[in-house]
């Protein structure tokens, strides 16, 4: 029996343990933050005095900060906020991309020199400068950090895009459709589109590695997700003032962003092998 | 070759002047006025007061009329002045900012470039092997570490546990009674962390660059060819696959430089080094709008200058792109 394309991309996939196992990794983060409270005996923000800075232990598997509050669940509930936060902010920039890159790739001419130059423009801004510069003249909630990452990180997955327009869109079941009268539209969603997702599926993988990291390191800075609601990054600028008495405060948040980081690009580049017809073989 | 350098200049006309428009106006249209942050800290404020000070930062005119004022101003790179309460002027205080910034960047680019070239080679040539797959294993690990939680631990390993160096700063306390030779190791011994932390991320990187750039060249025929001759392994790949493979690296090299900058800001902050990340990070905090503004343009130019000496080396690289 002939193997169907998805059984070909689930086999070479599953070639690669590493990213089989990043891909498990991430599916038991996302559990545990958003399943694991029911089973947690503590509150993220309960406060108590018997319990400031204590050690990790079988109480406190990661200890507790100077509020006296457990880490380890401060840690569970910020991972729906950082998790959260990557998958959204690369999914806005993602359907960003994918419009303009379509637009740009299948019109072609003034159109895409317009957008094209827009997006040279963009990428010539240090991102994480222009984030910055944004995100304190909004609110610092989790929706504006989602909408400022998205917005600032759409270039790439244009360009791809657009790449893959410009050759699909010669392409003879570009000129049926267009012999058959369809409209732009429907040739580029329902055509076009689906030939040219496979670069933008990996791209996303690690555009979200990126947006958790930039996530992280806006709350770090201050500017990011406000206490006392928890995110991984936060929680580690807690640490930071009390590397002395309390190393747990900084080592295990920041495990959890290199975690995830680290699995979701192993994801990407599994999916890059799995997808790329240069790793055929 | 003259011909098409200044062609290229000339291009970069409209992306600076989308730069400005693009700078100008996302801080301009956000809420909050500059003058807030003046009026929240002075508990004798009045409305005569507030209307003056709108005037004298002309913010009571359309934003078009500000926008040209301030391209105006530019054009003799002057930014106004800033908000903070020192009241001095923006470029003079990105100016004394720019040479840490860009130190640092440079010597961690070297680092990159010393490092990463071996590493991609050797992942390369050693396919399959265990040892290479520990190295691609490792390079992915440092690929992924948060660069502010790395100088975080190693703060904390090296200078809070071990106090084998100094945790912030540029300089020691007693930096000035130091003879120049001990200055140096001074500042290298602040230095040295930062500049780890700036270079790890990207140490990975390039490697991986390099090696699959590498993989590419090496199944070209003229490296058969080369083989066919009875060229030895090892010139072979210094000679011909090596050269050939670092041409597309300098590309990268230009293009990494934005992020270069963005990672100063991070690790400035953390280390407590005075350079263009940390000043960016303080009129962040303190809504300082003319210097924002002015940070905005300068580092994008500087990008833009990265792609353009980029550009300029790869044409020097690579005889074979006829440039006219």
């Amino acid at each position: 029996m002939r193997e169907t394309f998805f059984q070909q991309v689930l086999k070479r996939f599953n070639a690669r343990k590493s990213s089989v196992i990043s891909l498990f990794i991430i599916i038991s983060l996302i559990l545990l933050s958003f399943a694991g409270p029911i089973f947690l005996p503590y509150s993220p923000d309960e406060i108590n005095v018997d319990a400031i800075l204590l050690p990790p232990s079988t109480l406190h598997w990661f200890g507790t900060d100077a509020l006296g509050r457990d880490v380890f669940t401060r840690i569970v509930y910020g991972g729906r906020i950082s998790l959260l936060v990557g998958f959204v902010a690369e999914g806005i920039a993602v359907i960003i991309g994918l419009i303009l890159g379509s637009i740009s790739g299948y019109y072609g001419g003034k159109v895409d020199s317009v957008i094209m130059r827009f997006a040279d423009i963009m990428l010539c801004f240090p991102t994480f400068f222009l984030i910055l510069s944004v995100i304190t003249f909004l609110e610092p909630n989790i929706w504006n950090i989602m909408i400022v990452i998205g917005l600032t990180g759409w270039m790439q997955i244009a360009r791809l895009v657009r790449g893959e327009f410009l050759t699909l869109r010669e392409r003879e079941f570009v000129l049926y459709e267009k012999v058959l009268g369809s409209s732009n539209f429907y040739i580029i969603f329902k055509h076009i589109l689906p030939n040219a997702l496979n670069p933008v599926i990996v791209s996303a993988a690690f555009g979200i590695a990126g947006a958790i990291l930039t996530e992280s390191a806006l709350s770090f800075l201050g500017l990011g997700v406000q206490p006392p609601i928890p995110s991984w990054g936060n929680i580690l600028t807690s640490g930071k003032d009390m590397m002395e008495a309390a190393w747990w405060l900084s080592v295990f948040p920041g495990l959890f962003i290199f975690v995830s980081i680290l699995c979701y690009n192993l994801v990407g580049e599994g999916l890059k092998e799995a997808l790329n017809p240069k790793y055929y073989k | 070759m003259f011909y098409y350098l200044s062609r290229r200049i000339i291009a970069m006309i409209p992306v600076l002047f989308g730069i400005t428009l693009i700078s100008f106006f996302i801080i301009n249209l956000a809420p909050g006025e500059p003058t807030d942050m003046q009026v929240e800290l002075n508990p004798r404020i009045t409305p005569e007061i507030i209307e003056k000070l709108r005037k004298h930062y002309d913010l009571d005119k359309p934003i078009h009329v500000r926008y040209i004022k301030w391209l105006k101003n530019l054009a003799t790179l002057d930014f106004g002045k800033s908000l903070t309460p020192d009241g001095r002027n923006v470029m003079d205080k990105i100016k004394e900012r720019i040479p840490l910034t860009i130190t640092i960047n440079l010597i961690s680019m070297f680092i990159i470039i010393i490092f990463s070239i071996p590493l991609g080679v050797f992942v390369s040539t050693h396919r399959g092997t265990i040892r290479e797959r520990l190295t691609t294993m490792l390079s992915f690990f440092f690929y992924s570490i948060p660069s502010f939680w790395l100088a975080i631990v190693l703060i904390m390993v090296f200078g809070v546990y071990l106090g084998w160096l100094p945790v912030s700063g540029l300089k020691s306390l007693h930096y000035g009674s130091l003879s120049s030779v001990q200055k140096f190791f001074d500042l290298a011994k602040h230095l040295l962390l930062p500049i780890l932390v700036a270079s790890v991320g990207g140490i990975a990187a390039f490697s991986r660059y390099v090696s699959s750039n590498f993989d590419d060249v090496i199944k070209q025929e003229y490296i058969l060819l080369a083989r066919a001759k009875g060229i030895p392994e090892r010139v072979i790949l210094k000679k011909h696959a090596l050269k050939n493979a670092l041409i597309p690296v300098i590309t990268i090299l230009g293009l990494s430089v934005p992020g270069l900058i963005s990672g100063s800001v991070i690790f400035e902050s953390i280390f407590a080094l005075p350079g263009m990340g940390q000043l960016l990070y303080q009129s962040v905090m303190a809504r300082d709008y003319p210097t924002i503004m002015g940070m905005l343009v300068i580092t994008s130019f500087l990008t833009l200058i990265g792609n353009l000496l980029a550009d300029i080396g790869y044409m020097i690289a690579d005889p074979r792109i006829k440039y006219r």
